[in-house]
């Protein structure tokens, strides 16, 4: 998908949810639901709700610094032969380049316990875009090659 | 779909967890806890079964890391994870804990080699 672009209004599955990490299996089933709507096969639809999972705990647990009252608006669409997960929220803005690759070759005693987020996002997708706007706030776009 | 459940056994030699369903970031906390409660009653050797297992995110991941190292400190014990469906493998691989823990094919081994 290229820079800025929007979804064709018609076509976009929504839902809008607060930011607690209960409502995780209702974000879940609704990637879920789309991407199997999309004709993705069952290998690329795990990994559209495993990324939905990660981007979804990280705008809950950072952006929103643990706070349940903020709202996580999700999107979902095909465009073409891409299937496209949009979540956007009004947290703190992020900066994807702040995070870095965990050390997976560590052996466990040395292993730190977060940075996997982030890397699973970048390695079940094949596009992961951040994009900030102070009036707007935080939009993730993901998508996935169908 | 499986209903996301924690099952334990206290077995002779070790301590059984059976889980089953979906362990997404907001049931993993769950099992950190039914593990910790396992770990504060002195229970370091366990075989966690993770056959029925049908989704993990990278929170869970944290889990097992967490108490695999409090187990093996002391050399007191061991995580041995039991009966992994590949789609679990997949993401386990991904983060490159394969080599970081023993992997039975079955239950039974996993239980027997302790």
């Amino acid at each position: 998908m290229e820079a800025g672009k929007y979804p064709p209004p018609t076509t976009v599955d929504e839902l809008v949810v607060s930011s607690a990490l209960d409502v995780l299996p209702q974000v879940i089933g609704f990637v879920r639901q789309a991407s199997l709507h999309a004709g993705l096969p069952e290998s690329a639809v795990f990994a559209c709700e495993l990324a939905t999972d990660e981007a979804c705990t990280n705008i809950i647990e950072h952006a929103y610094a643990g706070r349940s009252d903020g709202t996580i608006r999700v999107a979902c669409w095909s465009d073409g032969d891409e299937f496209v997960v949009q979540l956007h929220d009004q947290g703190v803005a992020f900066d994807p380049g702040a995070v870095r690759e965990p050390p997976l070759t560590q052996d466990l005693a040395a292993r730190p316990l977060g940075g996997l987020g982030i890397y699973f996002m970048r390695s079940l997708m094949d596009e992961v875009r951040f994009d900030f706007d102070p009036m707007v706030g935080n939009t993730l776009t993901m998508t996935k090659r169908i | 779909m499986t209903e996301f459940s924690i099952e334990t056994q206290e077995l002779k030699r070790c301590v059984l967890v059976i889980l089953h369903g979906r362990i997404d970031s907001s049931k993993a906390p769950q099992v950190e806890a039914a593990l910790k409660e396992l770990i504060a009653a002195d229970h370091y050797r366990m075989v966690i079964d993770m056959s029925g297992v049908e989704f993990v995110s990278s929170a869970f991941l944290r889990v097992l890391i967490s108490t695999s190292k409090a187990v093996r400190r002391f050399n007191r014990g061991d995580v041995y994870l039991a009966a992994m469906p590949q789609r679990i493998r997949d993401v386990f691989d991904l983060a490159g804990l394969a080599p970081l823990f023993k992997l039975f094919d079955t239950q039974v081994e996993a239980v027997g080699s302790w």
